[in-house]
């Protein structure tokens, strides 16, 4: 019982991330019809940025960690990966916007491929080490908690949660109670009618891409406290195994990509825990989310949550 | 008196029986890019057939190509009993009718793997079915890298190096011919239909699901004997040598090649293999500054690059957008 | 096979999506050879019921014969290859074919050549592909495209596109064939020579036809029988003089009247 807690606790972490990432595929596709190829990679992007801000923000702490400093961190990458997003979608795909799904995939896997080859060039192939904003190590359980004290919890795993949350319901309040998310919202329903209603869509679409991305260099800042050792091809699998997550929730839902990712980190986890019990080799870890997602799409295209759009004869 | 195709499809065997005597002429080098370029050309056409002409979305093609190659790699290993029995035909005879077998098993296996993929993922569309491909081409991969009887993730060497220039190149004359005489048929227009609009097409009577699992399967079937001519071309293969990246390259020729148009797949396969040769000879040359050198080096920058500023300037491609000419039968 | 016995029979079809049935308990019959038509307002549920009749949709109860034999719920390709032929409110073309390729590619359902003769490329395939090339060029002559043959199809002028797709229906060599809106978007000489060609596609095939359209000109002119829906419900059925009066009719089309409503002497 106790294993099945702790598994599921690192689940749950490792589902706190890919559901972060996951938001980001779902309010794009929910505004565009289009998977943006490239937001795993955007993810890596947030990674290496805190890794280039840290040292700066560290100099206040004298190297030491300090949670002011790893707030800082977290911001200042959110920001950047936020106009990376923007200038992204002004550049390659805005100009494709009336052209054939096909093409702008294409040119999605393009920039996907240009991002962790060039941040191979700039950054190197080998992995880097994040350093250390937050001290962390393992909570102390208290005693009267019985049995559970042979959980182990990491702080970073704690805080992954908490910033996850708060940045869940912050999106929801935009997307809620804003006039953009209100856009939003109008966007990915009907486009034709949101721009005759005065919206500036293009505005809408680029806030949508800064907002997504943000939470992917988020969830990029996140992971490198959990799991200091980054490389630019870190958003490979994160981000295909998040896009999975969207689709599973249901691709153009909000709270499906966040239910999505939980469920898929958990499964994971489970799956690749309970290896032995289960006669899977380990291996598949990674086949898990594909196995998944073929699962989703055979039987129920549409996800958890999504709804069915009819094409009109 | 042969019908025309067939005779054009006899003559070029000829033609590439003869070039193939010659063949020790070219250097080394060279010998490895015209094979390259003949095994690319298998690969994009067959994946034309499904992208191009029945617009279907397949982003997996590689996986297809792996089945294969492990396919073969595992007959001509394995199965040496079968070269011992044709023997008595003679060297050149038993290795021929050898490889040719190790081809159909190939074609066969890679085959079947499309048939299983491509029934439960063709009644999805565009990015859905692009992405259940990429799918299932990961979910290849990851099987064959837990399969220790081939090799897993370390690889399989292959002992025989049996692909020669005339079996690349009567291949690549052969898929060319079936696809061409397929689509120019009434029966192969269907395929077009299919891509043009589905919903008209059912409604003219014709069966799209048929349609998309036929040019799945056909494609797959050469992708795989493609993968099995690359078995014997580099006599080693591994998991990550037919990853999502090579299933992008392939992709990139068709479109490169315009959509449709066999003839463009053609040219933009042997562009596409001789552009990263040609690349690492320009990273090579003394008047570049190191850090350009270094960035041409990584030659998915500029390949990348390229595929972004294809889909922005010429999306459909080099021949894309030319009508096909109504061939008569 | 009695020629009494209704060639499509529609008996209580209803379909629902979710909450809102766009169909209702809907009854119609059509005979061989009949030119039928179905009105009513905008949403009233006709391409719906196009829709139910070629396999599109599957009805929610209630049963759909051609022939004698249930189609409902049958996939588009098979009801076609039954003998039902359709043309789409929105034209639908293969855009990146030739005007001659579009109705060529009608004939694939009567191939008796199929992918290894494609391949083989023998004598009998060579027969049947030059059977099917004057067979579509002779529909094309008849319907005044054939100059175009090999254009394409998207260089034609609306009205000819209109046409094209359904010298692309009867290709297919149906037994009945429904026709969405043909009429929308012509012009009055265009609507005329349109109800002829409609006449003159029922007289030389010998099919029956169900017309869905907006223009009474051209309804009341051709059809012999009319059903009237709204709202998912037939409301009205008979030949053009009938429904012309009835009042159900009048109250789909035109609202009621405000002292109709209060109460007034009807």
């Amino acid at each position: 019982m106790i294993e099945f807690l702790q598994q599921l606790i690192n689940g749950l972490s490792l589902g706190a991330i890919y559901a972060l990432i996951a938001l980001g595929y779902t309010m794009v596709y929910g505004v565009l019809r289009f998977i943006n190829f490239a937001h795993g990679d955007v993810f890596m992007i947030g990674a290496f940025a805190g890794l280039y801000v840290a040292p700066v923000v560290l100099k206040f702490s004298n190297g030491g960690p300090s949670w002011p400093g790893a707030f800082l961190v977290l911001v200042a990458a959110m920001v950047i990966c936020a106009i990376l997003g923007i200038v992204i979608e002004k550049l390659a795909y805005r100009p494709l916007r009336n052209r054939p799904r096909l093409t702008v995939l294409i040119t999605a896997i393009g920039v996907s491929l240009f991002l962790e080859n060039f941040g191979q060039y700039a950054f190197g192939v080998d992995p880097q080490s994040f350093p250390d904003l937050i001290g962390d190590h393992a909570i102390n359980i208290p005693a009267w908690c019985g049995p559970l004290t042979d959980l182990t919890i990491m702080v970073s795993q704690v805080l992954v949660f908490a910033v996850t949350l708060i940045l869940l319901v912050a999106l929801r309040f935009i997307v809620t109670k804003t006039k953009l998310g209100m856009a939003m919202r109008a966007l990915s329903v009907n486009p034709v009618a949101t721009s005759l209603m005065g919206v500036n869509n293009d505005v809408v679409i680029s806030f949508t891409f800064g907002l997504g991305s943000a939470l992917a260099g988020a969830a990029g800042i996140l992971i490198s406290i959990q799991q200091p050792s980054i490389d630019p091809l870190m958003g490979l699998q994160p981000g295909i195994k998040a896009f999975v997550a969207a689709v599973l929730g249901g691709i153009g839902n909000i709270p499906g990509a966040a239910l999505g990712g939980v469920l898929l980190g958990v499964i994971e986890t489970l799956v690749v825990g309970y290896s032995d019990r289960l006669h899977i080799p380990s291996g598949y870890r990674d086949a898990v989310a594909f196995f998944l997602l073929i699962l989703i799409l055979l039987f129920k295209p549409t996800g958890l949550l999504g709804r069915v759009e009819r094409e009109k004869v | 008196m042969l019908e025309r195709s067939k005779l054009t499809l006899l003559g070029a065997l000829v033609v590439i029986f003869a070039a193939s005597r010659f063949s020790s002429h070219i250097g080394p080098y060279y010998y490895d890019i015209v094979l390259s370029i003949g095994i690319n050309i298998i690969l994009g056409v067959s994946l034309n057939l499904v992208n191009g002409y029945t617009g279907q979305f397949s982003l997996g093609h590689a996986g297809f190509m792996s089945v294969g190659a492990y396919a073969a790699a595992c007959f001509t290993t394995y199965a040496t009993g079968v070269l011992a029995v044709l023997a008595p035909l003679g060297g050149f005879v038993s290795v021929s009718i050898f490889f040719g077998l190790a081809l159909c098993v190939a074609g066969m296996a890679a085959g079947v793997a499309g048939l299983l993929v491509g029934i439960p993922s063709l009644r999805l569309k565009g990015d859905y079915l692009a992405i259940v491909t990429l799918g299932f081409g990961e979910i290849i991969k990851v099987v064959i890298e837990n399969v220790d009887a081939l090799g897993g993730a370390r690889g399989f060497s292959v002992a025989s190096g049996y692909t020669n220039l005339f079996w690349v190149y009567a291949m690549a004359a052969i898929t060319i011919y079936v696809v061409l005489n397929l689509v120019n048929s009434t029966y192969g227009r269907g395929f077009i239909t299919v891509r043009d609009d589905e919903i008209a097409a059912e409604a003219m009577g014709i069966n799209t699901t048929k349609y998309k699992v036929l040019a799945f399967t056909l494609a797959a079937f050469f992708a795989g004997i493609a993968g099995g001519l690359y078995a014997h071309f580099k006599q080693f293969i591994n998991p990550e040598g037919f990853n999502f990246l090579k299933s992008v390259d392939i992709v990139t020729m068709v479109i490169l090649g315009g959509m449709g148009s066999t003839a463009g797949v053609v040219l933009a396969a042997i562009i596409l293999t001789i552009l990263p040769e040609w690349l690492r000879w320009f990273s090579e040359q003394p008047f570049l500054p190191h850090w350009l050198a270094h960035l041409v080096e990584n030659r998915m920058i500029p390949y990348s690059l390229l595929l972004i500023i294809l889909m922005l300037t010429r999306p459909q491609g080099l021949f894309g957008g030319v009508e096909l000419k109504r061939k008569k039968a | 096979m009695s020629e009494q016995e209704p060639l499509l029979d529609l008996r209580d079809v209803t379909v629902q999506f979710g909450g809102l049935k766009a169909v209702s308990g809907f009854n119609f019959c059509i005979r061989h050879g009949e030119l039928t038509g179905l009105i009513g307002p905008n949403g009233a549920g006709k391409t719906t019921i196009f829709n139910l009749i070629t396999g599109v949709y599957r009805p929610t109860s209630g049963s759909i014969l051609f022939e004698g034999k249930s189609v409902a719920g049958k996939k588009p390709y098979l009801i076609t290859k039954r003998g039902i032929a359709r043309t789409f409110q929105n034209i639908r073309l293969f855009a990146s074919m030739s005007v001659f390729d579009n109705v060529r590619a009608a004939f694939n359902m009567h191939l008796r050549h199929g992918i290894s003769h494609a391949l083989w490329r023998g004598k009998g395939l060579a027969a049947e592909e030059k059977r099917v090339e004057s067979e579509a060029r002779e529909l094309l002559d008849i319907f005044h495209l054939g100059k175009a043959c090999d254009a394409p199809c998207t260089s034609l002028s609306y009205g000819d596109q209109r046409r094209l797709e359904i010298v692309r229906a009867l290709a297919t060599r149906p037994k009945l064939i429904l026709l969405d809106e043909p009429a929308a978007g012509m012009n009055p000489t265009e609507k005329t020579d349109l109800m002829e060609l409609i006449r003159f596609v029922q007289e030389k095939y010998q099919i029956a036809v169900l017309l869905v359209e907006h223009d009474m000109r051209v309804v009341m002119g051709i059809c012999q029988r009319i059903a009237v829906v709204d709202y998912g419900v037939k409301i009205a059925e008979g030949a053009a003089s009938e429904i012309k009066s009835n009042p159900a009719v009048i109250r789909a089309y035109l609202g009621v009247a405000e002292d109709e409503e209060n109460g007034a002497a009807a």
